[in-house]
């Protein structure tokens, strides 16, 4: 063997060990919140984990599949209507409430991903931020009334832990969303590797050398559709639990813009990204708010422009800048 | 004889860190030098223009405080942005009570916000006091007995309404204009109250529009040609004014009734056209800082130097100041009934212990009253008309009936 | 009958409201292949300083010029300063900047001026409502002045060479460069031109909706709809696909769905019309060479 390849092997030996501690050590950092912070430190946390999948589901259909969908917000409503409805109308626990929702939305994700085939680019983000505009007009809408709980929306309630643990309900909530998230970015990190990630990526940068290379368009990016549609949708479940609240109002047309925001901030095409971009619009607006009680939205604006100057890869993009000039490729 | 000054001097030391350490923390919120209260408004999003309300209470806590505060405390006045979001509401409120600890949450704003932290409030047993909406719900104490509203509820204001009408036109055919949200569906909910089985044949017609709609012309035009002889309009502000204009350019001259929400002269019937107006019928509880009827009155030219010596380049049309100087008046008279005991419990019961409190900006006669089974402080408003100059008060002072 | 009428006569005046907004959008597609969201909220800033000058006593149509030219420089700088530097970064983040220049403007409009609405005045005011009251003067004139500017927009960019240069540099950089266009300051003009009409828009639309900071909030969702349905490659398309969503949205809230889906049936009927012509009515699909 020559001492470049030997060193090679070396270093292949050495890479999955420190990818491994890495690992370690941020599933570590983030159990520990459970037991060091306040209820509503936890309660933020929460928000950031739920987002993050959300996130997760957006990037899979437009980092990484070039649809650009700015309609996810509606996909999160609809999880965390059917999660609230089963909740409240027919006492499914909430655990059960997430493949449910995962189902459902998967099955509307498909049925958007359809028509979506035909669509591309700006017509594409138009279509779906007209599925967003109407969210609210159709949870209000009389007839469904009945289920929706119209605009008075649904109370539900945290769930307690399982008996035997001494936790409160928020540090519950916090490490089950902790594992759903884990399991989500597990799921998707191993869609992503592989023949099918290569597939996903080749469609995204060049849709007739893929299909030429016999990538079968129609089929992949319907299912990609249903697969983000459900991340975000069991996403949206959870955020009802976490909320305790449904209603018409939380999902206007600026959650989606806000989902996409998070997507570009935290880096399209990046699973770090997710909870970057999470983070940033969780606290973010809260600091916007106290810099400025006038203009709030104005320097929400502004930074989030700074951020994209500085950053127009996302954080993840940056991040991933900075590891390759240290050297970790 | 060491013995006992050590035991002495240690006893005297033990009462003084025990005083120290009452006077920390009275109360949740409250020390010997400081209240704190919190509350959560949009001060960003479509619906920032309430943020108004929240500026107005700021200002005005502060001159309270440059007075020397109350009961020698200062209050602080903390108001987060929830931009009229709900889980934003949640997430701000639980802050509020789990982080900054106030004593209560004041004036919070948004019915779909505050229904969000409705339960948790009356949970963590936290006085949610002076809800900023019109909602019928905040005066539920039976369910919610750590909740309390403020202004008429929108849906005893549509009684009072459909009554009218009974009494003038008794076959009425009624059309209804209403936003599409629980501000507007308040209105077609007390409609229905009075008119029970008869809405079906009374109402000839119902619309809704969205806030995101640009103009609702289309919405008056289907109106005009369902053959309604009168018009109740539970719209805000911009599409009140819209209707306004729209109905008298197509020359349609029902019986039109406005929602008490728009009727500033500034904010609505001068941008429509005060000519166009003429004969509109609403009903109020507060003075319209425009009408000239209140050009020098006692209680409005108060709250025009609060203005003027707190928020100079405010706009006085605004009818947001207006209203969080009112609410911030009332609060004022429940802290003052508190004496020293600013304990939770105390607050809500001084709260439900209001008697014929009057504040300076309600129309003449408004008292307002609580008790442990009455959580509407102020349920009396009056009906009035539009001369096209001024709005022209009549009647008498009409309380709502109980929902 | 006549109420259908009224309806489809309400339908064509808002459609106009969309119709102006929805060329805009065209010209800044055109100019950059990128869709500004915050072209509304630019236009509503550009309204509220043509009202400021008329409140200080300057006479309408001075007014309506001097609005018009400071939002042609302002659209200038936003490109040349803020959207310069993105020039080398992904579309998506474009797209964020825009984002974040529409909170910027909606914020500080509403801080600067107060969220209350004015009345703002209409250059063709004065006589009596026409036909019956369902169309006002005004509302046939500002579709007098859209069409116009559809005119002017359809003239520049097919028969001058500097229309031409323009779509050179959305189209292909690279080449245009080549070629000797200046493509920076294409794209700048392109910006400039499109606060204009804006500021057209804006000023157009004010007198029917009355002027707050949210006023095009809620005109942009349907100017959006209007200009793809339309093809936002084709100028006219756009104001054909404003006018159509503005009759669509009417007649099927009046008639079909009621208010309370109204927005929901227009969109899903664009949604239908773009899965059969994913270009739009009168746009061209563009074919590119792999």
């Amino acid at each position: 063997m020559s001492v470049s390849s030997s060193l090679a092997a070396t270093s292949a030996r050495a890479r999955p060990g420190w990818r491994a501690v890495l690992l370690a050590l941020g599933a570590a950092a983030a159990v520990l919140p459970a037991f060091l912070l306040s209820d509503y430190r936890l309660f933020q946390l929460t928000t950031v984990g739920i987002y993050a999948i959300a996130l997760l589901g957006l990037n899979v259909v437009t980092g990484y599949n070039g649809q650009i969908s700015l309609g996810h917000g509606a996909f999160y409503a609809l999880g965390a209507y059917v999660g609230a409805i089963l909740m409240a109308d027919y006492d499914v626990p909430y655990w059960a409430t997430l493949p449910a929702a995962a189902l459902v939305c998967a099955g509307v994700g498909y049925a958007v991903g359809l028509p979506a085939l035909r669509l591309g680019g700006l017509y594409l983000a138009l279509t779906t931020f007209a599925l967003a505009v109407a969210v609210p007009q159709i949870l209000k809408y009389r007839g469904l009334e009945g289920w929706t709980g119209g605009v008075q929306g649904i109370v539900i309630s945290k769930p307690d832990p399982p008996a035997g643990l001494k936790l409160s309900p928020d540090q519950w909530l916090y490490l089950f969303t902790l594992g759903v998230a884990a399991l989500a970015f597990l799921l998707v990190w191993n869609l992503l590797r592989g023949r099918i990630g290569r597939a996903i990526l080749a469609i995204r940068d060049h849709p007739v050398a893929a299909e030429a290379m016999g990538v079968p368009l129609a089929r992949f990016k319907t299912r990609i559709f249903a697969v983000s549609a459900m991340l975000t949708g069991v996403a949206g479940a959870l955020g009802a639990i976490a909320v305790e609240f449904v209603a018409p109002d939380s999902f206007s047309f600026q959650l989606s813009i806000t989902l996409f925001v998070g997507l570009i901030v935290g880096g399209v095409a990046s699973l770090g990204g997710a909870v970057c971009g999470a983070a940033f619009i969780v606290f973010v607006p809260n600091i916007a708010d106290q810099v400025s009680k006038a203009a709030p939205g104005a320097v929400y604006g502004v930074i989030l422009i700074a951020f994209l100057y500085l950053m127009p890869d996302g954080i993840a993009g940056l991040a991933a800048r900075l590891a390759r000039r240290a050297g970790f490729d | 004889m060491q013995r006992r000054s050590v035991l002495l001097g240690g006893a005297a030391l033990a009462a003084l860190g025990a005083s120290r350490r009452a006077s920390a923390q009275q109360a949740p919120g409250v020390t010997a030098t400081e209240i704190k209260i919190g509350n959560t408004i949009a001060y960003s999003g479509p619906a920032s223009a309430y943020g108004a309300i929240g500026h107005a209470e700021t200002a005005f806590f502060k001159m309270i405080n440059g007075q020397g505060g109350i009961a020698g405390r200062k209050i602080n006045y903390i108001t987060l942005d929830d931009g009229y979001s709900p889980p934003r509401t949640v997430e701000q409120t639980r802050r509020l009570v789990e982080q900054e600890e106030v004593a209560f949450i004041f004036n919070g704003l948004g019915t779909p916000t505050q229904s969000a932290v409705q339960r948790y409030m009356n949970q963590k047993k936290v006085p949610q006091l002076f809800v900023a909406t019109g909602a019928d719900k905040w005066g539920n104490y039976k369910e919610f007995p750590w909740t309390m509203g403020w202004q008429p509820s929108y849906r005893t204001e549509a009684q009072i309404y459909t009554k009218y009408i009974l009494d003038q036109k008794p076959d009425a055919k009624v059309g209804m204009l209403y936003q599409n949200d629980d501000f507007g569906k308040d209105y077609v909910a007390g409609v229905k109250d009075v008119l029970g089985g008869k809405f079906d044949t009374t109402i000839v017609k119902s619309v809704s529009y969205e806030v995101t709609d640009p103009t609702v012309d289309s919405q008056v035009v289907t109106l005009q040609s369902a053959g309604a002889d009168v018009l109740i309009t539970a719209a805000t502000p911009k599409f009140a004014a819209q209707t306004i204009r729209k109905v008298a350019d197509i020359g349609w001259k029902p019986m039109h009734i406005m929602t008490n929400v728009s009727v500033s002269v500034g904010a609505v019937l001068q941008p429509a056209g005060p000519e166009k107006a003429i004969g509109l019928i609403s009903a109020d509880y507060r003075k319209d800082p425009t009408d000239p009827t209140w050009k020098d009155d006692a209680g409005m030219n108060q709250w025009r130097a609060f203005m003027k010596q707190n928020m100079p380049d405010a706009d006085l049309t605004d009818n947001d100041f207006l209203f969080g100087y009112g609410v911030s008046l009332t609060l004022m008279q429940v802290l003052k009934q508190c004496g020293e005991d600013f304990s939770r419990e105390n607050i809500m019961k001084q709260a439900a212990s209001l008697h014929d409190f009057e504040v300076p900006i309600l129309l003449p006669g408004i008292k307002l009253n609580t008790s442990a089974t009455n959580y509407h402080p102020i349920r009396q408003m009056q009906l009035m008309k539009w001369s096209g100059k001024s709005w022209q008060l009549f009647g008498k002072l009409i309380e709502g009936v109980q929902s | 009958m006549d109420a259908l009428l009224h309806q489809l006569l309400s339908g064509l005046a808002t459609g106009g409201i969309y119709a102006s907004l929805s060329l805009a959008l065209v010209m800044i597609y055109q100019a950059t292949h990128h869709v500004n969201f915050a072209q509304g909220e630019m236009a509503t800033f550009s309204t509220y300083i043509a009202l400021t000058l008329i409140e200080a006593g300057v006479p309408y149509w001075l007014a309506f010029v001097a609005t018009v030219v400071v939002s042609f420089v302002l659209g200038l700088l936003i490109q040349r300063v803020i959207m310069r530097p993105m020039e080398q970064a992904p579309a998506l983040a474009s797209v964020g900047v825009f984002v974040g220049l529409l909170l910027v403007f909606n914020s500080v409009t509403g801080w600067i001026w107060s969220y209350t609405i004015k009345s703002f005045p209409s250059p063709f005011e004065g006589g009596r409502p026409l036909l019956g009251g369902f169309i006002s003067p005004h509302e046939l004139g500002s579709t007098g002045v859209t069409l116009l500017v559809l005119g002017a927009v359809y003239l520049f960019f097919r028969h001058t060479r500097l229309g031409l240069a323009m779509r050179a540099a959305a189209f292909n950089p690279v080449s245009s460069r080549l070629v000797g266009i200046r493509v920076g300051w294409m794209l700048a003009l392109g910006w400039g031109l499109a606060a204009a009409i804006g500021a057209v828009a804006g000023m157009m639309v004010a007198p029917v909706v009355f002027l707050d900071p949210n006023m095009m909030l809620g005109v942009l969702i349907y100017a959006f709809a209007g200009a793809l349905l339309g093809g936002i490659t084709n100028p006219a398309g756009a104001v054909l696909g404003g006018f159509a969503v503005g009759v669509i949205e009417n007649i099927g809230g009046a008639y079909l769905v009621g208010t309370e889906l109204k927005l929901t049936l227009a969109l899903l009927i664009i949604v239908a019309v773009l899965v059969v012509r994913p270009a739009g009515l009168l746009g061209r699909a563009v074919a590119s060479r792999v």
